[in-house]
């Protein structure tokens, strides 16, 4: 599935609940399918800045796809990471460092999305597209 | 007479307003306070009237907007009993006015030799500071323990000051927890020492009527906008003795009495300490809150906050799951608990939904939720506007969170 084929069946999840309730009910349930990270990775270096709970995120290489996996102290922050790794992980570098975010905006989390908010979704998609920019990096380096 | 709180609220336009289709109920008075009617309105007059800049016209509307300004600071005096009005220094807000003492009595008086002591309830805002100019100086900063119930461990200060400790500064009241610290003894344990202290009073004025003089402080400081005035003004008090001895802390206009390019020389108090163009319609603003506050009775208020704040911990308490952090400290306007094992930031995030204003986190006050081994905390704050209705709706809030976190 590409990035925008994910986000539109995620679009289409959220648009059954109309009540932020059985929103934030599911984003609940998908913080408990989350790829977890390996323990070994939670440190400091994979911590992201800027949240109110801990979000640990790490990436890998395999076959040219980003493999993304994290974990977070609070569950609505698991639910809402594992949201961006069903998006981005998976996937090819440079489709990962293009891709739209706009339908964050469409399943009503807009809120989380402003630079503002204490939650750090803008620095989980910061530092995923950071990841990707370096494997870009990294594979050009390979085939020259 | 009772306390009409339905009526009081009708003073403060900004709580009568819906959040997410639900009537707001505002428990981050601790972070910041509603403003009065009153308040607003003596602002937007001033900059309709007599806007003008102070202490340097010689015309009509400055001599008004001075007179204005310094009737602030008599009234500002007068509301903490302090002996003289050029104690009352003006500042930007309470932060400031710790890095006023900070910077402009550290470079005075500590050195290698010296030690200054804190605590381990502090507000980052009086923590930072001292480090700063500590590491600065070369002197050692050291902190008061708390004990199992949250409340600072005495014994191990007054085994902590000596003759090298320059100054102690502690907070009034603590932020993150509420617990009121016992400021009086702390002072007087100082003072056999001749130590002097600045009390952090960001909390402490909201909830308590202060008289410098009582209380014995050398410096107190507050910011006006957790106290029902503007933002952007704070207060600092000291002792004449202690300010006249200290240099300026920031230089520029209006704090100089003569300039040549070999020596300046400094105004006098409070002026010394107050350069370049002060914040005039906030600083008017705050007298019209404290003429408010004042006019209900920081008794009355002290009474009906201990009231609701008392069906607060309760209430919650009651609440299977739900743990009130320091609970059994003496306390003044703040809850701050814990539900089950959820992290504050889940809880927050769905109180919120409820329109209901808290705070989660650690209230910019790191070194005790670490010594609590927490990442933070909920914290539902005060004032005497709110009611037991309110707590009521948070309490339903809880017991939503705890269903869907189950
Ligand atoms: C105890 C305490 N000290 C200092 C401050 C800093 O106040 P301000 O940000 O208004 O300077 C606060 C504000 O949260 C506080 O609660």
């Amino acid at each position: 599935m590409s990035i925008q084929e994910t986000a539109t069946k995620i679009v289409n999840e959220f648009s059954l609940f109309d009540d932020w309730m059985d929103k934030y009910n599911h984003i609940i349930e998908m913080g408990k399918t989350l790829p977890m990270i390996d323990e070994k990775y939670k440190t400091d270096q994979y911590l992201i800045s800027g949240c109110q709970s801990r979000v640990w995120v790490s990436a890998e290489l395999a076959e040219g796809k980003v493999i993304f996996k994290a974990d977070s102290d609070a569950v609505i922050t698991k639910g809402i990471v594992n949201l961006l790794i069903r998006v981005f992980s998976n996937q090819a570098p440079e489709e990962i460092i293009d891709a739209d975010m706009s339908f964050i905006d469409e399943i009503g989390l807009k809120e989380h999305l402003s630079p503002t908010r204490s939650n750090g979704l803008v620095s989980m998609i910061k530092q995923m597209k950071l990841y990707a920019v370096v494997f870009k990096t990294k594979m050009k380096e390979q085939q020259a | 007479m009772s306390f009409d709180v339905l009526k009081i609220r009708k003073d403060f336009p900004a709580l009568h307003q819906q959040v997410y289709g639900k009537p707001l109920v505002y428990f981050d008075n601790a972070a910041t306070s509603q403003k009065p009617e009153a308040v607003i309105n003596q602002i937007a007059e001033y900059y309709r009237t007599i806007n003008s800049n102070v202490h340097r016209g010689v015309h009509y509307m400055s001599q008004q907007a001075t007179d204005a300004f310094e009737g602030s600071r008599k009234r500002i005096q007068e509301y903490i009993n302090a002996a003289n009005h050029h104690e009352i220094i003006i500042t930007k807000g309470a932060t400031d006015s710790i890095n006023l003492v900070a910077n402009s009595f550290g470079r005075k008086f500590l050195d290698e030799n010296a030690e200054v002591i804190i605590s381990s309830l502090e507000h980052h805002a009086n923590i930072v500071p001292w480090q700063v100019i500590c590491e600065k100086q070369k002197a050692k900063l050291r902190v008061i323990p708390v004990t199992e119930a949250g409340t600072l461990d005495l014994k191990a200060f007054e085994q902590m000051i000596n003759d090298k400790t320059k100054i102690v500064a502690v907070g009034h009241i603590s932020n993150a927890l509420g617990v009121v610290n016992p400021i009086k003894k702390i002072i007087a344990i100082a003072h056999q020492h001749n130590v002097p202290v600045m009390v952090d009073g960001a909390q402490g004025i909201v909830h308590d009527s202060i008289d410098v003089q009582a209380m014995g402080c050398d410096f107190y400081c507050f910011s006006s906008h957790k106290f029902y005035g503007p933002m952007g003004v704070g207060v600092l008090y000291g002792k004449e003795k202690w300010l006249e001895e200290m240099p300026p802390y920031q230089t520029g206009g209006e704090m100089i009495k003569s300039v040549t390019f070999e020596k300046t020389t400094y105004n006098e108090l409070p002026f010394k300490f107050e350069t370049g163009t002060p914040n005039v319609a906030d600083v008017i603003g705050f007298k019209s809150a404290i003429d408010y506050i004042d006019g209900i009775g920081m008794e009355s208020i002290k009474a009906y906050e201990d009231e609701i704040l008392d069906y607060g911990i309760k209430k919650l308490k009651a609440i299977d799951g739900v743990k009130i952090l320091a609970d059994g400290a003496p306390k003044a306007g703040v809850i701050s608990f814990l539900i089950d094992d959820i992290h504050p930031y889940d809880a927050g995030t769905i109180i919120d939904k409820f329109g209901i204003a808290v705070r989660t986190g650690n209230h910019c006050a790191q070194p005790i939720m670490d010594l609590l081994c927490i990442p933070g905390s909920i914290r539902a704050s005060l004032a005497f506007y709110n009611t037991k209705d309110e707590i009521d709706r948070l309490a339903e809030a809880i017991i939503t969170v705890k269903e869907m976190f189950a």
